[in-house]
């Protein structure tokens, strides 16, 4: 396959951006998206020029550390999958694929494709555990938890950070995240006796972070490589609103 | 953690409770005045006498005038401290802007409330205040039948306004627009306020667009039918 990419590159958090356009031949249909930025970054280095910047770690789709937003949507766009799992026989030979990075506020761009998420580190930081000291694992069944609650909290508990929520929202919204985060922990009875503090507080470092607001339009659900439902977000709303007034009250 | 008023309205999702508490009380608004309106279709007669119904007392009127205005102010406004948040938020776009679901309701309404807005106070300033068409006030009392009582004739006033095929024309436009607000508006605030999940969204999508066109539909009749000539001048 040959194809024109068109590349966000950026020397830094504070310069300008911009895009450059670079040709690849011969890219095999059945490498990933990454082996196809692999082998553009040997012909760059080849001839002497700046290899892209992007992140990547288990190339497997569960570690959340690969990014970019592919012709206009966050990992591309193909349903409950990461960017490092796209290939490129979901592309026609002679296509021209824009490459930029997640774009956020709360998300600097480190250098071309590659930025900060440690925003979200801080809103797992407010809240996102259970701090009881949990030992060494339990015997299975110790605690019972009913199969349908078991299986939504590991439905939430799948989310892997990515980031591509925020990215897809046009208000960079990190509600799907943080209701992921959330939902899980709330849902089961070892993180329900904290769920009101651990909800306040998770809200306020996400409004903090400098995330911005939901709209409710369901873009971060649809690109998000996990199909994280909206169903959290709604989740965090009523949580927030329970603890909010239960703050008020006193109990 | 103790938690203060200010906490809740303050914070991102406290912002979006009050849109949609406050857009609850606006689309509750719509539909009961849009029921009041159809009455134009029952004569002359009976929308004279339940627009002065509506009049009887002034410290309910008023009170309600203070309850809505309260409801729309606290809507704009929270509306555009959200708008300036979300572009700090992201204030860069893609090369490449997409969208992958969104409904083209969601997407606009900031522009269709906007819209809506603008319309509402010319809406007020044209049939309420009636600072537009100064010759609304020389329209004769009407005498209600029952209790002889000399009130605003609204029935031909609406009719001499909606046979202008420019005033008839905006309406019919916001109405739309109205329409298309409350598609995604009418659903949303489940969300928002925390009682929706999967299987309800498509039954509350369903009912925002059910709720958006029948808003639409009733408000829109009334000068349809007038320019049609189907509502006689003089009931």
């Amino acid at each position: 396959m040959n194809l024109k990419l068109k590349i966000w590159r950026q020397d830094e958090t504070s310069g300008a951006g911009r895009f450059k356009d670079y040709e690849i031949r011969d890219v095999s249909p059945d490498s990933s998206f990454l082996e196809m930025l692999d082998l553009l970054n040997e012909k760059l280095v080849e001839a002497g020029e700046s290899p892209v910047a992007f992140d990547s770690d288990c190339r497997e789709g569960v570690c959340g550390m690969c990014s970019l937003t592919i012709n206009g949507v966050p990992h591309g766009g193909h349903r409950g999958t990461t960017t490092c799992q796209l290939h490129m026989r979901s592309f026609n030979d002679g296509d021209t694929i824009t490459i930029e990075p997640f774009r956020a506020n709360a998300f600097p761009v480190l250098r071309d494709l590659v930025v900060d998420r440690g925003g979200f580190d801080e809103i797992i930081q407010a809240g996102g555990f259970i701090t009881c000291r949990t030992g060494s694992s339990q015997d299975a069944n110790e605690v019972p938890i009913p199969k349908p609650v078991a299986d939504d909290a590991f439905d939430f508990a799948a989310c892997i950070g990515c980031g591509a929520c925020v990215a897809a929202c046009k208000n960079a919204s990190a509600m799907l995240f943080t209701g992921a985060k959330v939902a899980h922990l709330n849902t089961l009875p070892q993180g329900k006796a904290e769920k009101d503090r651990r909800t306040l507080a998770m809200v306020a470092k996400m409004d903090d972070a400098g995330f911005g607001n939901c709209r409710n339009y369901g873009e971060c659900s649809a690109a998000c490589p996990k199909e994280i439902p909206l169903d959290v977000i709604a989740k965090m709303n009523r949580d927030y609103a329970v603890a909010s007034v239960k703050g008020i009250i006193g109990k | 953690m103790k938690t203060t008023c200010c906490h809740i309205f303050c914070s991102s999702i406290g912002k979006k409770y009050l849109m949609a508490l406050s857009g609850m009380v606006l689309l509750g608004f719509v539909l009961v005045h849009m029921l009041g309106n159809l009455q134009v279709f029952l004569g002359q007669e009976a929308i004279n006498a339940y627009a002065d119904k509506l009049q009887s007392s002034p410290a309910v009127l008023w009170g309600f005038r203070f309850f809505l205005l309260a409801a729309t102010l606290i809507h704009v406004l929270t509306a555009i401290s959200l708008v300036r948040e979300n572009r700090a938020a992201r204030p860069d776009a893609n090369g490449d802007e997409k969208f992958v679901q969104a409904t083209i309701g969601s997407r606009t309404m900031g522009l269709t409330g906007s819209l809506i807005f603008a319309f509402i106070v010319f809406h007020v300033l044209h049939y309420t205040v009636r600072v537009t068409h100064p010759e609304y006030q020389q329209i004769a009392h009407y005498t209600l039948g029952k209790s002889h009582k000399e009130v605003h004739d609204v029935y031909t006033m609406v009719i001499m306004g909606f046979q202008e095929k420019w005033i008839s024309a905006i309406y019919i436009v916001c109405m739309a627009l109205l329409c298309l607000h409350l598609t995604h508006g009418v659903s949303s605030l489940f969300q928002t306020l925390g009682i929706r999940n999967t299987t309800w969204k498509t039954n509350l999508d369903r009912l925002a667009i059910v709720y958006g066109w029948v808003i639409f539909i009733g408000f829109v009749s009334v000068p349809i039918a007038v320019l049609m000539g189907a509502v006689p001048p003089t009931g």
